[in-house]
């Protein structure tokens, strides 16, 4: 394998082997000194044509944490807001020698044409594009509910797949490219997903996809799920009527103080709550779910430096991964 | 060129099969079909070999983007109706949607001008229905009717004329001069932003979807329109199974509706999309393989009357980029007999007879095209293509005649070749190549 553009692709030997790298890098995130020096003399290009700070950084640390040199490219008050095409833009970097492109872009699909022109040669990381996919994000959540879950039995996660654990995904699937990238990874680990969302930001054909399907949260919830991802939903959404009112998405698919009072109860003492940030207060989570002990919110975003750690080794240096 | 009757060359076509079926001779001389049977050459008409090959009358596309004036990057009169020709086609009607738009007398002969200078084809120009496509006010109608150009056909394609107040007026006052709204059916709010057909694989893919539902509303309203108020509508490329249940219901019903298909839409699906590559990306969006199929038997069955190519081409630098920052559109004229003959007649869906019913006689019908899709029979206009249904070719975009390098069977083995056209007793094309367009074209005004 040559890029990460999607999770879809994705064997579970691939993913396993991914989140394995993932722990030894990890180990290195818990050093003093955070540095490797696997990827010295190498140039990794965070090609950015969306703000997005956190994966952004991420991304950033976890190059500079294998010594790679690293050019940030924000597209925005670039050449590429005078009109520069991404054919350009690609050439310029590949004339530039730039190894890999870690690519974050607001058109669904903009990876796989870097990846698939003749454009440029460098391997092309995902970093999220439209509302297609975010591959790395969900190899972190799989990272975290991997050690949550070891943790939980007492066992190694190296080695370990997602078998048996039951994730419920709640908020916008239809514009969530987190929410594709989960479905796709965590099913194929061996979890069972169930989306919950109103019935109008569930993609068309959504029946297709290798999960459960519900719009009663509270339903989805009855019988203690091991993990609650909650995506955020932009509170513009309501003015296209894919619901009424923040309030009443609030009180219907939030997580909200009572339905987080569910916790409580010791069939849901193990129960972990993801978001992928940024998180609407107020709206799809209460300050008191974010900030409760059962929240991962934190460790999932010290998961994805070892994560992206793992992808731009494997793929920048390993010679046998994928094989 | 308008006199036919000044001697030109004679061909003598030897052993055609017509229409696919009993071989003959066809004698062209001074423009028109002198004579079709068994035939000696008496007075030194060249001729020409056409043993395995299949004559039919010239084709006639219903739709076509020639893309000048303004884009003349994209398109010009002069390379599309080159490409026309080595299509097989005799007319083809040039949309509306060009810059400035095809919306008043001026534009449509402007473009009808062209057309006649080129001389490779009859380019038909079609008025839009309203002012700039604007969707707000009808074109003067009348008067690209009785213009030079003598518009019969008005469309806004490209955009929906969804105003339904709008639509009525149009379909009403076309009655006039014997019109036809040729209806590009796609409700623009069920469509905002949308990317590609609205199914499984947009769903994976994340790009907005196109649903079925907002075509086969617009075409659902259209033909109750049409009967209320008794005029004539043409269906653009109809995309879904939908759809075609709608047409056949209006046509039980007498409604006076004619619907088309593009060749792509009778071979392609959205399963392509996944590759993010934008050659694929058209409009209406291509589809699954279940409207494929309804499209094919509805062809087959003559609820969907003709093959409109929807030929659009772009600059390459409208393709080579993002799938959502991609033009929509496909070339197709060089391509769409091949098409046609690997979807319908090879699968012994379509004979012959019925490619010339769907691809040159009901289209001249529609647009009201006089001398065109007539009969291969003595006396008639000799407007006719050769085709070798034996040959076999690779789709090589930069070796076509169309400035688009947008073929979305780009690298295919399709079946069936165009030998020769002739255009008028003239022969644009020969051995697969263009020859010289009519004699004397350069010279019109």
């Amino acid at each position: 394998m040559k890029h990460l553009l999607s999770t879809r692709d994705l064997t579970a030997a691939e993913a396993i082997q991914i989140l394995d790298t993932a722990e030894e890098m990890a180990a290195v995130n818990d050093r003093e000194v955070k540095k490797l020096p696997a990827l010295r003399g190498r140039t990794v290009v965070n090609l950015f044509f969306e703000d997005s700070t956190r994966t952004r950084i991420s991304f950033e640390a976890a190059a500079k944490r294998l010594s790679a040199d690293v050019i940030n490219f924000a597209a925005k008050g670039s050449s590429v807001s005078k009109g520069e095409s991404l054919k350009d833009t690609a050439q310029t970097l590949e004339a530039i020698g730039a190894d890999a492109v870690v690519i974050r872009h607001p058109a669904s699909g903009a990876p796989h044409r870097l990846a698939t022109t003749d454009w440029i040669d460098a391997a092309v990381v995902n970093a999220g594009d439209g509302t297609h996919e975010h591959p790395t994000q969900a190899l972190l959540d799989a990272f975290t509910l991997r050690r949550h879950r070891a943790q939980v039995a007492g066992i190694d996660s190296v080695g370990a797949d997602l078998a048996g654990t039951r994730v419920v995904i709640v908020g916008d699937i239809l514009h969530s490219r987190v929410a594709r990238s989960n479905v796709w990874l965590l099913t194929t680990l061996g979890a069972k997903v169930t989306l919950v969302a109103p019935p109008t930001l569930l993609p068309y054909g959504v029946e297709q996809w290798p999960c459960d399907v519900s719009y009663d949260l509270d339903a989805a919830l009855a019988d203690a799920p091991d993990a609650v991802m909650m995506l955020r939903v932009q509170a513009e959404r309501m003015n296209a009527s894919y619901f009424p009112s923040t309030a009443e998405y609030s009180r219907l698919w939030g997580l909200g103080d009572e339905r987080f009072a569910r916790f409580a109860a010791p069939e849901f003492k193990d129960t972990v709550i993801l978001h992928p940030g940024p998180m609407v207060r107020g709206l799809e989570i209460s300050s008191a779910a974010a900030d409760s002990e059962r929240s991962q919110v934190l460790r999932q975003v010290a998961n994805g430096v070892s994560v992206r750690m793992a992808v731009l080794y494997l793929l920048m240096s390993a010679k046998e991964f994928a094989s | 060129m308008t006199d036919d009757t000044k001697a030109a060359p004679a061909y003598l076509l030897r052993g055609a099969a017509l229409y696919g079926d009993e071989r003959a001779d066809i004698l062209v001389e001074n423009g028109r079909i002198s004579a079709v049977g068994s035939l000696a050459n008496g007075n030194g008409a060249t001729v020409i070999d056409a043993e395995g090959l299949v004559a039919l009358p010239g084709f006639v596309d219903v739709h076509t983007h020639l893309r000048e004036p303004g884009r003349e990057d994209a398109e010009t009169v002069e390379t599309g109706s080159r490409a026309a020709a080595l299509g097989g086609y005799t007319a083809v009607h040039a949309m509306a949607n060009s810059t400035p738009v095809a919306d008043t007398a001026g534009v449509v002969e402007q473009v009808h001008s062209l057309g006649r200078r080129a001389g490779w084809v009859d380019v038909r120009p079609v008025g839009a229905v309203t002012v700039g496509l604007a969707g707000e006010q009808l074109a003067e109608l009348g008067a690209m009717a009785g213009s030079a150009a003598r518009v019969r056909m008005f469309s806004d394609d490209g955009i929906c004329v969804h105003d339904p107040v709008l639509m009525r007026r149009a379909l009403e006052y076309v009655k006039a001069f014997d019109g036809v709204v040729a209806q590009h059916a796609q409700e623009p709010r069920l469509t905002a932003g949308a990317q590609m057909n609205e199914g499984a694989v947009s769903a994976v893919l994340g790009l907005p979807g196109w649903p079925a539902v907002a075509e086969e509303s617009i075409i659902a309203r259209d033909v109750l329109l049409a009967q209320h108020v008794g005029s004539r509508l043409h269906v653009c490329h109809v995309s879904t199974a939908g759809s075609v249940e709608i047409v056949r219901w209006a046509k039980s019903r007498g409604i006076d509706v004619t619907a088309e298909v593009t060749p792509h839409h009778l071979w392609l699906t959205d399963e392509l999309v996944r590759s993010y590559d934008p050659v694929y990306k058209v409009n209406p969006p291509l589809r699954t393989q279940e409207d494929v199929e309804a499209l094919r038997a509805a062809l087959a069955d003559g609820t969907i009357d003709v093959v409109g190519t929807d030929h659009a081409p772009h600059p390459s630098e409208h393709k080579e980029c993002e799938w959502a920052q991609a033009a929509m559109g496909m070339t197709g004229l060089e391509t769409a007999l091949s098409v046609v003959q690997h979807t319908m007649v090879e699968t012994g869906l379509l004979t012959w007879r019925g490619v010339a019913r769907a691809m040159s006689e009901v289209p001249a019908r529609i647009g009201r095209v006089a001398d065109q899709g007539r009969p291969l029979a003595q006396g008639e206009p000799a407007n006719l293509v050769l085709v070798d249904p034996a040959a076999r070719w690779t789709v090589d975009p930069a070796a076509q005649a169309t400035k688009g390098r947008n073929s979305p069977f780009a690298g295919r083995e399709l079946p069936g070749r165009v030998v020769a056209t002739f255009f008028r007793g003239h022969p644009t094309v020969r051995d697969g190549v263009l020859n010289e367009p009519y004699p004397g074209s350069a010279e019109e005004r």
